[in-house]
């Protein structure tokens, strides 16, 4: 516990309100349900406490001691010793929104800096200070382009390959809406060209994945073109991590990238926190939720500064009339993402980028040789591929288990018909040593 | 402070920090069509990246560093056995799409925290998706929305709003395509009984209420008030931000709270983060409990010898999914923890401590500022920053004055009902040294205001920077180190 | 405070000025004063259109505040001052002259006769201090 009155305090500040006993602060509290008992834990010592959740976390099978293949919107990759060193200064996470820039100058430019990552990274010309996740993100932005429409544009087309659970979000903050989420029925193997059909008057936004879900990199640039020819924005949900090797979204003309940042240096969490990155070109900046820093000077020295801007959009002014109800942002994870790409910098990223596409094609390759695997991926792709088993992928998986492995994503789980195909993810952090294991127990298990 | 370069300005080409090796493995072809030309990042070395960073750190005021009374923030300190439950590596290292039977570990402790965060407010179940608070109170509202539209009541557009609430409140009603009414307050700060009841009708969806209120205060009407909107077909609303008042001092589902969100961030001691991530929670009575967010952790079996099987169960009429995976799980971790080191009785101290220590400061600065509804507070108080003897001064000037004694400014110009409020929150883990410190200080700047008010015009006068110039922030819009297209051109 | 004698007001700030069968559109000293330095003006209407009394004109933001500007009258749009989208603070240096927003040609003169005379529109800034 971490309160420190002694009884002598409480005494004395009691004497000063006028109470007489601490209960009589509360008589407001209507009797009959005033001080209820809590049926919870005892009240552990800090030794006791971290000698439970230690034995909880013993209960897990660690995915860093055992080769682990799985990616599906969250990627293990190499955090650099000095991001979390620098995470954990108490005067970042202590910190609260930089609401006072006077005292907050720390924050405020790590924030200007992520901004600036995430703008040079993506080619947008404005990057808010970050969302919840990639999938709220994604979100967000299909409804800023709802609302770039003036609300008269009633639909979105989403791509059947965007991440699963980044549709259901999607569909779950559109329900109330009047506004239709489309796309569902298209055939999540073929070309995204193919949406260039379903794309009319109405549609505000078209959304596609950079990689797709299924790791593919497809070139946009007629889907952006169809799309804009209708006075409609071009949606991208990227793996930024990609974008240390792969084109910017800004060159097929993208309107709003949006994505998850995790990739950068934020670990893995059993899904979080996590970070959402939300940018956009400088004619949507103000269509821009959330938080979003700016350069400025004091007004006595003109000194450089920086200051939250842009804050009339916001839910403290606007109320019923703001876009968003965001008050926050992902502030620490967008400081480890800010320290990461510093610490890696311009070379060190394309480096692990090259590192992911090279160790995942050698896998690819290498379970492509297996009798009765079939590389499903036929184009260019990142660092995830999906494979065709011989037997149920579920059944693959729990042998794979067995021999010390965490397989693949079993994407039956989210697509009809696919009960057979694994997703692979393969990072930097699956050397050759661990992709030849992973070939030699499919081997057995199939 | 001279002025502190960006990390773009420290930047010199060819310098590195991290390498990386080399692949092991036998080399693919890139695929050149899609390969980027260049790629804007800084290069630096490792000590001058550790050095920036320490040095921006230090521009900072965090709860470590000083008393930070932000009201309705509750800026309690951030215990450092959290930091480290929360890295234990099988929680810290398992992928959220692992195989359940991998972990467990997790699972049980999702299991137990949707339990105990249930039991503390009276809930039958909890939903720990949702990332933060305005993301809770949307859940929340998507819940009431669904629940009504599946019985048939598609009619019930209305969601009322007290006067005195959050601005996400609002927000987040419209984003359910609700129409918002608000509801004033009456003369004692509580929600105006007849002003509620003229708006209860069959088009009312639910009310938004926090308790205590924006105010500090508790509701004196509360049951009376979640009475009248149900009998009009509606459900309540809780915002929780202020439950650091009320762990183990009464139950909002015993108020007649339908759903309510948690601020792990605030409540449950983990940490702000310069912004975030928050965790918000939201706990629902029994018949909501098929609405709540997907997925929930619940005991699917049991073996032979009665060990439970922990899974990933989404509920029947589930409003769908807030996000990716499974909420926030790293300040679940550190809320667990939490509570643990408290059980029952130490979570009833921390808010019998929150509540004395604010009724200590109200005390104390009464006599001196003005307090808009004098009654017992709760966990926070708000006082007017204005007098009619130094008509030139207002909350944001005794605000920026506090900075210069080490303070964090309490919250300023909220709630909006109270003219130039600022709005104090000193939290449980604050001793009593450091509340008269902050009384010793807010006595000062009211002599101040009166005798030398160009002082707190001025201030903060030994801050890091000085006041900034906000209208240049948003006219001439600088929101990027260097502008790619000026970096492409200048190489 | 100066509230033109020769304006009709709105009880949202909005002031008009009839030439003719036109009107020319602004906000009010009043309301550029509540709302204090002014970053950014944008219309949600374009020359051509037609429009109701009532309906959104625009949207004026300081750094503090977010004004919804309303038509006073319905009519056609004859005129947009593109002006203020680069130099929002002349709507701070002169709202009644510089600072006009729109014109319109009149659709129906009469919805002028219901707006507030000078004298009623200060009355009502009264009020609302």
């Amino acid at each position: 516990m971490f309160h420190p009155h002694t009884d002598t305090d409480r005494e004395k500040m009691l004497a000063a309100i006028g109470a007489k006993s601490l209960e009589e602060l509360f008589e407001i509290v209507p009797e009959d349900i005033r001080f209820p008992d809590l049926d919870l834990p005892k009240t552990h010592s800090e030794m006791e406490a971290y000698n439970a959740l230690y034995g909880l976390h013993t209960k897990n099978v660690p995915g860093i001691r055992m080769p682990n293949f799985l990616g599906a919107g969250a990627y293990r990759h190499y955090v650099p010793a000095a991001v979390d060193a620098i995470l954990r200064r108490g005067e970042f996470f202590t910190a609260y929104t930089p609401y006072q820039p006077e005292i907050s100058q720390g924050t405020l430019q790590a924030i200007f800096e992520y901004q600036s990552h995430v703008i040079n990274l993506t080619g947008m010309d404005a990057s808010n200070a970050s969302h919840y996740d990639g999938a709220t993100a994604a979100a967000e932005a299909v409804n800023m382009a709802y609302g770039i429409s003036r609300k008269k544009k009633k639909k979105a087309i989403i791509s059947p390959a965007l991440h699963p659970h980044y549709r259901e979000t999607i569909d779950t903050y559109f329900k109330p809406a009047d506004f239709d989420i489309g796309g569902e029925d298209l055939d999540p193997w073929s070309n995204p060209d193919t949406l260039i059909d379903s794309i009319d008057e109405d549609t505000a936004c078209v959304v596609v994945q950079y990689p797709d879900f299924f790791g593919r990199v497809f070139d946009y640039t007629a889907l952006g073109k169809a799309a804009h020819e209708a006075g409609s924005l071009l949606v991208m949900v990227v793996n930024p991590m990609a974008l240390g090797m792969l084109k910017a979204p800004s060159e097929f003309d993208a309107d709003i990238v949006c994505g998850e940042g995790q990739p950068f240096g934020i670990g893995l969490s059993y899904g979080g926190p996590y970070l959402g990155m939300l940018a956009t070109k400088k004619k949507h900046v103000r269509s821009l939720a959330g938080r979003i820093v700016g350069e400025t000077e004091d007004l006595v020295e003109r000194k450089r500064g920086y200051v939250l801007t842009l804050s009339a959009r916001e839910q403290h002014i606007r109320r019923e009339r703001a876009s968003s109800n965001i008050c926050s942002n992902q502030g620490l994870m967008a400081l480890a993402a800010t320290i990461y790409l510093t610490m890696v910098g311009k070379e060190g990223l394309r480096e692990v980028a090259e590192l992911c596409y090279q160790n995942a094609h050698y896998a690819a390759s290498q379970i492509a040789g297996l009798d009765n695997f079939e590389l499903v991926t036929d184009q260019t792709f990142f660092n995830e591929f999906v494979v065709k088993c011989p037997k149920p992928a579920e059944e693959i998986n729990k042998a794979l288990l067995e021999k010390g492995i965490i397989g693949g994503y079993e994407i039956g789980k989210d697509f009809d018909g696919m009960e057979n195909h694994l997703m692979f993810a393969v990072t930097e952090l699956n050397p050759k040593e661990d992709i030849d294991a992973l070939v030699s127990a499919l081997k057995e298990v199939a | 402070m001279t002025e502190q370069k960006t990390i773009y300005e420290k930047s010199s080409p060819g310098r590195r920090a991290v390498r990386f090796p080399k692949p092991e493995v036998p080399l693919t072809a890139l695929p050149n069509e899609f390969l980027r030309k260049d790629l804007v990042l800084p290069e630096v070395d490792e000590l001058e990246a550790v050095r920036h960073f320490t040095n921006l750190s230090q521009l900072n005021h965090g709860v470590d560093t000083g008393f930070y009374p932000l009201g309705s923030c509750t800026m309690k300190y951030n215990p450092r056995i959290n930091e480290e439950t929360a890295r234990l590596s099988g929680f810290a290292k398992s992928h959220p799409l692992q195989p359940s039977e991998t972990v467990q570990g997790n699972l049980k402790l999702m299991y137990l925290l949707q339990k105990y965060l249930a039991e503390i407010s009276g809930f039958s179940q909890v939903t720990l998706q949702p990332a933060a608070g305005a993301h809770g109170e949307l859940t929340g509202v998507m819940i009431i929305r669904k629940y009504l539209y599946k019985k048939g009541e598609t009619q019930r557009n209305k969601i009322l709003i007290p006067d005195s609430a959050h601005g996400t409140n609002p927000a987040t009603s419209a984003m359910n395509n609700f129409k918002v009414v608000e509801i004033k307050s009456d003369a004692r700060g509580n929600i105006d009984l007849e002003a509620l009841r003229a708006e209860c009708d069959d088009t009312l969806a639910g009310l938004m209420l926090t308790n205590p209120n924006t105010l500090g205060m508790f509701e004196e009407n509360v049951q009376e008030v979640c009475k009248i909107v149900h009998d009009a077909g509606g459900l309540v609303y809780g915002d929780g931000a202020n439950m650091n008042a009320l762990l183990g001092i009464a139950k909002p589902a015993e108020f007649g709270i339908d759903i309510l969100h948690y601020n792990l961030h605030k409540t449950f001691s983990t940490p702000h983060g310069g912004g975030g991530p928050g965790s918000g929670p939201v706990g629902v009575v029994d018949f909501l409990v098929d609405y709540l967010p997907g997925p929930l952790v619940e005991i699917v079996e049991e073996d032979e010898e009665g060990n439970p099987f922990y899974d990933l169960v989404t509920p029947k009429h589930s409003i769908g999914r807030m996000k990716a995976f499974h909420g926030q799980f790293g300040m679940m971790v550190r809320a667990y923890t939490y509570i643990l080191m408290h059980g029952a009785k130490g979570l009833r101290e921390v808010s019998e401590m929150a509540v004395l220590n604010a009724n200590y400061l109200m005390h104390k600065l009464k006599d001196t500022y003005k307090i808009p509804y004098e009654r017992t507070c709760m966990h926070e108080f708000v006082i007017e920053g204005r007098w009619e003897d130094a008509p030139d001064i207002h909350a944001l000037d005794i605000s920026k004055r506090m900075m210069d004694f080490g303070i964090h400014p309490p919250t300023t110009y909220f709630p909006l009902i109270v003219k130039e409020a600022l709005m104090v929150e000193p939290t449980e883990t604050e001793n009593l040294e450091t509340l008269d410190y902050f009384v010793e200080v807010m006595l000062k700047i009211a002599k101040e205001a009166h005798e030398e008010p160009e002082i707190l015009h001025a201030a903060p006068l030994t801050t890091p920077i000085r006041r900034m110039d906000e209208v240049k922030a948003a006219k001439d819009l600088v929101l990027c180190c260097v502008w790619p297209e000026d970096a492409i051109r200048a190489e | 405070m100066n509230f033109p004698t020769d304006l009709k007001y709105t009880t949202k700030d909005e002031w008009i000025r009839v030439e003719g069968n036109t009107a020319t559109i602004g906000i009010s000293d009043f309301a550029q004063d509540a709302l204090s330095d002014i970053v950014f003006v944008e219309y949600a209407v374009s020359e051509g259109d037609d429009v109701g009394k009532g309906d959104t004109l625009g949207t004026i933001e300081s750094v503090k505040a977010a004004s919804d500007v309303y038509f006073p009258v319905g009519g056609k749009i004859v005129a947009v001052n593109e002006d203020l989208l680069d130099a929002p603070e002349l709507v701070n240096t002169d709202p009644y002259g510089e600072a006009w927003m729109i014109k319109i040609e009149l659709g129906d003169p009469a919805e002028v006769e219901s707006m507030l005379d000078a004298a009623a529109y200060e009355a009502d800034t009264k009020g609302r201090e």
